[in-house]
Order: structure tokens, then sequence, then C-alpha cells
């Protein structure tokens, strides 16, 4: 887990395991008040409070292949380490939001790395699942949103190869835009 | 050629190519695709699941194999990640472990291709310490 996209792409598992529908990814990116924050929420199934006390401990996990479950931990570690916190709220049946916050300029905070790869591959790999992913840089935002592009995919998958290609090349255009100032 | 940036971008280049070649269309049954499963829970991620899956669809549409690669959740064998459930039209699915890129193109060269069994299975009454 070298970057936050990994991160991100760990922590979405949990709300497809917990049958969500729409996971929304949000990226905020401010520089001046240096820092970053990622919120990821989902409708899925949610968690009690007693199960939210202990989501931290890597002894806990709710699947029933392996006793461990090291997602959230390392993600704690990981924006502990860079003066960050992470922060889960959680309703049972009705959402659940993971909020994680790192000091943009920590020498110990991971690169975004390969986001647009990411949300394409979580995307394609959940034809499904809704997504949105609302990505801002400061004052600059970028929305990408699965319902309008299905829209406009009509008939075809949007895991075709093809199409994730265009998907990739779509993000990254206006990302691009997002660090200009 | 221009670069895609806008939805209307996006709708114009997919009836470009709609007219050229066939793109995937929803109504297909899966049944008759080669369908892979990723695993990527966090050990998967970790050991570099992401890659092999990129590498596996990069490849797969070079080669003209027609496939569906998603993902699955944590298999069980996390001391074998990354691994990959392939499914071939017909047959039982196998399961394979330590897939870098290297296996993952020996997985689509012989056994996707030719049907040829590779090493690196996982048998499907592999049995774990918490079986017993």
């Amino acid at each position: 887990m070298n970057t936050i996209s990994m991160h991100i792409l760990d922590i979405v598992q949990n709300s497809i395991r917990a049958k969500a529908t729409l996971i929304e990814i949000s990226i905020h990116e401010n520089r001046v008040k240096n820092y970053i924050e990622i919120v990821i929420k989902d409708n899925g199934e949610g968690m009690d409070t007693e199960l939210l006390n202990h989501v931290t401990d890597p002894y806990t996990t709710t699947r029933t292949t392996r006793k461990v479950g090291m997602g959230i931990p390392l993600l704690k570690h990981s924006a502990g380490q860079a003066n960050g916190y992470l922060k889960i709220y959680s309703e049972k049946g009705v959402e659940t939001s993971v909020q994680v916050t790192f000091q943009y300029d920590h020498i110990d905070r991971p690169p975004l790395g390969d986001i647009s790869g990411t949300i394409v591959l979580l995307v394609a790999a959940n034809p499904d699942i809704d997504f949105k992913y609302i990505h801002e840089v400061n004052d600059n935002k970028y929305e990408f949103n699965t319902c309008e592009v299905k829209g406009i995919l009509e008939n075809v998958r949007i895991n075709d190869p093809k199409i994730r290609g265009m998907l990739k090349e779509m993000i990254n255009e206006n990302l691009s835009e997002l660090y200009v100032i | 050629m221009t670069k895609i940036k806008t939805l209307a971008d996006l709708k114009k280049m997919k009836e470009e190519l709609q007219t050229k070649v066939d793109l995937r269309e929803k109504g297909d049954s899966a049944e008759n695709y080669v369908q892979i499963k990723v695993g990527m829970a966090t050990s998967g991620i970790a050991s570099g699941a992401k890659q092999v899956m990129d590498f596996l669809i990069e490849a797969l549409e070079k080669r003209n194999i027609e496939a569906v690669v998603t993902q699955t959740g944590d298999m069980g064998y996390c001391f074998a990640e990354p691994t990959i459930e392939v499914k071939k039209p017909g047959e039982e699915p196998i399961v394979f472990g330590y897939v870098d890129m290297k296996k993952a193109d020996e997985i689509i060269e012989k056994y996707i291709k030719l049907g040829e069994l590779v090493d690196g299975i996982i048998p499907v009454n592999y049995q774990v310490i918490d079986d017993k």
C-alpha cells in the first residue's frame, strides 16, 4: 500500500462486500490549508455501534475466509504517520462513510498514485454498482458519475476494454486541468 | 486526434467505434467469454493485483481474446497472492496463485489459448489450517 489510490481500491472493497449500489469517492486536495482529505461513502448495509468500535482493530473482520482484516488499520496507520486521522461514520442499514486526512506536504504522506486507473478499474470490475468520483484541487472541481456515463453508453458494456481506455483518458484530461492554477 | 474530455466527446467516440468494431453489448451472455476474476483484497492489492489486472485486460485485448476481467474479494489464499480465477466457457474455474505479469502471460498463452495446465494451480480441495 504505497499510494493513496491503492488504499482507496482496498477500502472500496468493503463497500462492495456490504452490498452497496452507490459508492461515492471524493478527494479534496487543499494546498492552501495544507491537507488532503478522502471520503468514501456507500449505501451498503452499514455497521452497528459494536462493530464500529472495533473496526480499526486488525483482528476484526466480517469475512469468513480468515480472521484478520488489515484494510482499515493500514489506512489509519498511514494517515497517522502523516499527521492525519481516520474517522468512520455508519448507520446500520443506511450508509457508511470513511473519512481520512493527511497533511498535504508531510514527508510521509503517500503519493496519490494512479487514481484514474483505480477509478476505471473499480467501475469496470463492478458494472452493476454506480460510482461517483469527485476530485477537488483547491477551488477546482471535477465530477465523474457512472450514471451519466452509462446513459451515454446505452447498450454498450462499461467494462469493454475500448471503453475503459476512453474513460481513463477522459478522467486524466479533466484531472490535468484541476492542477492548472 | 483530439482527446476525450467531456461526456459529449465520449458519446461521439463510442458511436464512431461502434460503426467500426463490435463493442460488447450488455445483453451478451458472459458465459461465452473467458471470465477472469482477480482477487483484490488487502493482501492482493499489496502484492500487485492491480498491475496484474491491468496487464490481463491489455494483453487479452491485444491478443483478441474475448474475455471479461472482474475483481473478487479474498479467496482465502493470502499466502499465494496475487491470485486469479480463470473460467473458460463450459469448463470448471481454476484458481492460480503467485500471479505476476510473467505468470499472467503464461496463463494466457498456455492455459487460455492452448488448454495446457501451468504451474501454480491451487487445487479446489486445498485445505487451510482453519478447516481442520
